[in-house]
């Protein structure tokens, strides 16, 4: 596992950056990442990302974005405009979740 | 009399009321299993009916004659589990009362919940093989498929059988080339997936397969719609994939009567503890094979091993004892290559598919992550197995995987603690 420093903070991420540690992750940590990637956050995608954060702390998973747009009423083409082209990823990049799982 | 109620006699059913009809008392439990009809689908030989290397009445047979003789069978369609009054409702108002109950009820693809899926094309320019009538009238379509586009897509994860998709693309690139027609046939695998194989050691291993074979990879391709006039996919980041032969998989979606019910996820599967299947919430209400909600494979091989946790921990339960077996999610495919040979790949919750040596009893040691003809054979012979040991509920096999014959790689693609951040154009 590796570690990282993010605006003076060490967090642990795997090798494509997702935090490994979700209590590492705060709501400045999002808006770090989310910089990162190009992102201004507002309303819309806080409330995703607070989503995201409270059903994986009681699933365990990293929630589908089927799971996500079905949860909050929020229509699949709305996430691709919020984190454009691979919404699912970006996503739970910034909620500091592990990556979406595969399969093979 | 305690009555054992379990819903759908497919795979993981049929295993279930077979071992627990020998294993429970009968003066003292009824076994009863519940299912639409009287036809018995071998699912994986769906795959084959296309390249009429299988033909229909192959993969069918009668469902009762699959059960054990103690095993009452139920015709009807389940309408709803009133879990408050522990019994089931049928459509035609049957109820029937339950002590425990097993949802096994499968998932299936829903082209309906697409736009343009059902459209004009359907069955026509737009198939599927995931339904044996879909897998049909597929084969008539290669049959007069000559040249232009195949497009092989996948809607959205999870669906059963993960690899099928690409088994067929793999098979459809051997036809073609068998046929003299591969020059003037353009394949396009299109996937939700970041790539065609996601796990490190797969996708290094196999990910060449597809390069080789000139096969196009369309990748975290997320379809909104099937243009029918102007015969493309569109994606929800607009993107479009032009196809002059589509098949496609489906959104896959647990039973409606468990959504009724309020059993059910946005996919209408079955939230359960991993380890012992029994559904969150409850405690004589358990959902066994694609039913459930676990993360990992959809699979028959899955269902097989995790009825084997099933069953142990069942006789704990009913007597009020803790639940000491659990599943790791264990799971292994086949993957039919084409050309005569196939791969065989292993996995569970937490390990990925690694190469090896994996032995099967019967069939004899296969090995993992390569193609070779001894593993086709493997593949092919599984539908005597699946009739004769696997739904009787007689195939000896450990179910924890085991990392015996396996080759652990060492982490050299793995980064050292303290390494540099990834570049901006890594970033998801
Ligand atoms: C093309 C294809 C290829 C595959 N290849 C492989 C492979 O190579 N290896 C492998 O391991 N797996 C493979 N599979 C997957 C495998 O077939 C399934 O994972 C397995 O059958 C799951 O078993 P199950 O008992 O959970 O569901 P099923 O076997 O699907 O059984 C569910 C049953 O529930 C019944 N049911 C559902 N709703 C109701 C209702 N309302 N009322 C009454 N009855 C109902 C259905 O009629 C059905 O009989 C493949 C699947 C497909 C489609």
């Amino acid at each position: 596992m590796s570690t990282t420093t993010i605006d003076g903070r060490t967090i642990h991420v795997d090798q494509e950056g997702f935090l490994t540690e979700p209590a590492e992750w705060d709501e400045d940590m999002a808006r770090s990442l989310s910089a990162l990637l190009g992102i201004e956050l507002d309303e819309r995608h806080w409330k995703i990302l607070r989503f995201l954060r409270a059903d994986h702390a009681s699933t365990g998973e990293t929630p589908t974005l089927r799971r996500v747009s079905t949860s909050l009423q929020v229509p699949m083409k709305e996430l691709f405009q919020l984190f454009p082209t691979k919404p699912a990823k970006k996503m739970a990049y910034v909620a500091g979740l592990p990556k979406p799982r595969g399969c093979v | 009399m305690r009555q054992l109620l379990v819903l759908g006699a497919g795979t993981a059913g049929t295993m279930i009321a077979n071992r627990m009809r020998r294993l429970l008392d009968p003066h003292q439990w009824q076994v009863t299993v519940v299912d639409r009809d009287d036809d018995h689908h071998y699912q994986p030989g769906y795959l084959f009916v296309p390249f009429a290397m299988m033909s229909p009445h192959d993969v069918v047979r009668s469902r009762h004659a699959q059960l054990h003789d103690g095993v009452r069978f139920v015709t009807g369609e389940v309408d709803l589990v009133d879990h408050a009054h522990d019994a089931v409702v049928l459509t035609d108002g049957t109820r029937l009362p339950y002590d425990q109950l097993v949802i096994a009820s499968g998932t299936t693809p829903r082209p309906d919940q697409t736009p343009g899926t059902t459209g004009p094309l359907w069955r026509d320019k737009v198939h599927e093989f995931y339904t044996l009538e879909g897998a049909v009238a597929l084969r008539e379509a290669l049959e007069h498929f000559t040249h232009g586009r195949l497009v092989v897509h996948v809607t959205e994860m999870p669906i059963k059988c993960p690899v099928a998709p690409l088994e067929f693309t793999l098979l459809a690139e051997a036809m073609f080339r068998g046929r003299g027609q591969r020059d003037r046939v353009e394949i396009v695998y299109a996937t939700p997936l970041p790539g065609a194989f996601t796990k490190p050691v797969a996708s290094a291993r196999l990910g060449h397969l597809l390069e080789d074979r000139k096969i196009l990879v369309e990748t975290d391709f997320m379809l909104e719609s099937i243009d029918n006039e102007r015969q493309c996919l569109v994606s929800y980041d607009e993107r479009e994939v032009p196809f002059d032969l589509l098949v496609t998989v489906p959104l896959n979606m647990g039973a409606d009567f468990v959504a009724r019910s309020g059993l059910g996820d946005e996919l209408n599967y079955v939230p359960v503890d991993r380890g012992t299947l029994l559904a969150t919430g409850h405690d004589n209400i358990f959902a066994v094979g694609d039913a459930g909600d676990i993360p990992t494979s959809k699979a028959g091989s899955v269902a097989h091993y995790s009825v084997d946790v099933f069953v142990d921990n069942f006789l704990d339960h009913v007597e009020g004892r803790p639940l000491t077996h659990h599943f790791d999610g264990h799971a292994n495919c086949f993957v039919e290559s084409g050309d005569g040979k196939a791969l065989l790949i292993d996995f569970n919750y937490d390990v990925e598919p690694l190469p090896g040596k994996f032995p099967i009893p019967v069939l004899g040691p296969m090995t993992l992550l390569e193609e070779t003809r001894a593993n086709h054979a493997g593949k092919t012979a599984f539908s005597w197995v699946y009739w004769n040991l696997l739904l009787p509920g007689r195939l000896p096999m450990p179910t924890d995987m085991s990392m015996a014959g396996k080759h652990v790689p060492t982490p050299m693609n793995h980064t050292e603690p303290g390494t540099t951040f990834p570049e901006k154009e890594q970033l998801p």
